[in-house]
């Protein structure tokens, strides 16, 4: 693989587009949402059990590319137990980081997520990487629309 | 090894591909270091050279506003207009150039159609029928009339190979229809409707026929007088010809019927507070300036394709079509998406593990551009229940390597996600 696309498709974001992490509807779920990207057809359900202001336990369902897939699922595994507050802080961060105005430092935050670093060089699949976050941000917020990237 | 291959293939008159993509300034670059493959052909064509200098050619000596001034360059600027529409009625043999109404695209003249004779003609009750293959924007502008009118869309189902079931097809032709509109060419699909047919069936109920050739008019010949089609839509970007102008031929008989599209200059022959007298078609549905400029992009257009012939850009294609379709066909894990008998133009498919979307960025990264997604043909996407396809889409300038190239990206992105 050349380099910006080996930077795109890292191990670990391939690993988790194939064995996604929390890929169901948690029974507890008292909170959800829809995202849709009309790009490229990506759908994706956000399931979370919302305790009071914590993320007490989150999934996810749908169909989409190994960006979106991944970065679903290793966003659940981040965002499980913390507060909206600080999911929301965690997205701006994620958000800068794929769009490339990242500081070294926020990417750190990000830990694993900081893999996807390399989706700023591919402005195309930016939508991808934040659909789930999107509508997460979306079932916090407790809205009942369907999340578009367009 | 193309040149020799295609004029080997098809005999002395086959196009010289070589020379062709010399005319096409944009081939020559790299992508990603990569030569460029330009397999997208069925979202938008590249322009050649005859037409980018035509349209320079204008605005740098000629350009003016038309019907307008009398002075010297209106003059040139009208003749000019005016030697694009008969081009286009031409291209299509249409009766007369009166018939001829340029639009923005496809899309516009669709739309044209189902606000003017849709709105004059659908009441409730009433049913439009379409086709299980249809792009957006021949499902879109219906279901708006529909929705206005208290109308009922049908629509026609496709069979697994992605064609039309004609019997359905015609059981669904009701004394309730007031309108059938229906795709020339499947632009997700590729598949080929047996649009005579379709026309006969329809015109024995006394139901007018809306076709929709985007994905026609650049890989055929088409006669609309042969067709015996009420309405035939497309865009000149698809052609070769430049973004921004399209055309809607209508049989003069309904257009002259139809009330007005949009209100403006042109499209009257007298204004006052108390009442308006409009046009005579086409300028009836011509309201405001027009695209000059595109108008004489997509004449030059359609003059460059029309000296290499459709029939050989077809026998080339066709060609070209059926290798492609055997390579990416073969290619372990993919499955083709729209396998019917008669197709033009476009790939399709699904490659088990590797989502379109990952595909065509792989792809993008080896030189090669094929568009992933769904089309803009969702009800197309539902019916094979998946959620999108990659699609390769051919041109006059494609070559067997350039499939071959496209192949071995398919193995690359394979290797990626294996």
């Amino acid at each position: 693989m050349s380099g910006d696309l080996g930077e795109l498709y890292q191990e670990i974001i391939l690993e988790h587009s194939k064995a996604p992490r929390n890929f169901r509807k948690p029974e507890t779920a008292n909170r959800q949402a829809e995202g849709y990207n009309p790009l490229c057809g990506d759908r994706c359900t956000v399931y979370v059990d919302l305790d009071g202001d914590a993320i007490k336990e989150i999934g996810f369902q749908g169909s989409g590319c190994a960006i979106s897939r991944a970065s679903a699922s290793m966003m659940t595994q981040m965002v499980k137990g913390k507060s909206k507050a600080e999911a929301t802080k965690l997205f701006e961060q994620f958000h800068n980081l794929v769009t490339g105005k990242a500081q070294a430092v926020q990417a750190s935050d990000l830990g694993k997520m900081a893999v996807f670093g390399g989706v700023s060089k591919f402005p195309a699949r930016v939508k991808c990487a934040t659909l789930a976050w999107h509508t997460l941000q979306s079932a916090l917020e407790d809205k009942h629309e369907t999340v578009s990237t367009e | 090894m193309s040149t020799a291959v295609h004029r080997s293939g098809l005999g002395q008159a086959a196009l010289d591909v070589e020379r062709i993509r010399r005319d096409f300034p944009i081939l020559d670059q790299t992508i990603h270091g990569k030569k460029l493959v330009y397999l997208d052909n069925a979202a938008t064509s590249q322009k050649p050279r005859a037409v980018i200098d035509a349209m320079v050619r204008y605005y740098e000596h000629d350009n003016a506003n038309i019907h307008r001034g009398v002075h010297t360059l209106s003059v040139r600027a009208t003749e000019a207009h005016d030697e694009a529409r008969e081009t286009v009625r031409c291209f299509i043999q249409a009766s007369d150039a009166s018939e001829i109404i340029f639009t923005r695209g496809a899309t516009e003249a669709i739309n044209l159609v189902a606000a003017t004779y849709g709105r004059a003609n659908v009441g409730a009750g009433d049913e439009v029928l379409i086709t299980a293959m249809e792009h957006h924007s021949n499902i879109v502008p219906w279901q708006i009339l529909c929705e206005e009118k208290g109308a009922h869309l049908r629509v026609a189902p496709i069979n697994n190979a992605g064609e039309l079931e004609l019997e359905a097809f015609e059981k669904l032709i009701s004394p309730r229809t007031r309108m059938v509109a229906v795709a020339h060419v499947s632009n997700a699909l590729g598949t080929v409707n047996p649009l005579r047919k379709m026309i006969q069936m329809a015109h024995a109920h006394d139901v007018p026929v809306l076709v929709d050739g985007a994905q026609a008019v650049p890989h055929m010949p088409v006669d609309v007088q042969a067709l015996g089609c009420d309405f035939y839509a497309f865009s000149g970007h698809k052609v070769y010809g430049p973004t921004g102008i399209g055309v809607l031929y209508g049989k003069e008989e309904l257009l002259a019927e139809m009330p007005p599209y949009q209100g403006g200059g042109d499209m009257i022959s007298s204004v006052t507070f108390a009442k308006t007298t409009y046009n005579v078609v086409p300028y009836k549905f011509e309201a405001g300036t027009p695209d000059i400029a595109g108008a004489i992009g997509l004449g030059a257009a359609l003059n460059y394709i029309n000296d290499l012939g459709m029939e050989r850009i077809a026998a080339h294609e066709q060609d070209l079509l059926a290798y492609a379709t055997d390579a990416v066909g073969s290619l372990p894990g993919v499955r083709l998406i729209g396998t019917a008998r008669e197709r033009a133009g476009v790939v399709s498919f699904i490659l088990e593990g590797v989502h379109p979307h990952d595909l065509g960025t792989v792809l993008d990264r080896e030189g090669i551009a094929i568009r992933t997604g769904h089309h803009c043909a969702q009800p197309v996407m539902d019916r094979f229940g998946i959620d999108a396809t990659a699609r390769a889409s051919l041109a006059i300038y494609n070559t067997r390597e350039e499939i071959d190239a496209l192949v071995e990206g398919i193995r690359v992105a394979r290797e990626v996600f294996a």
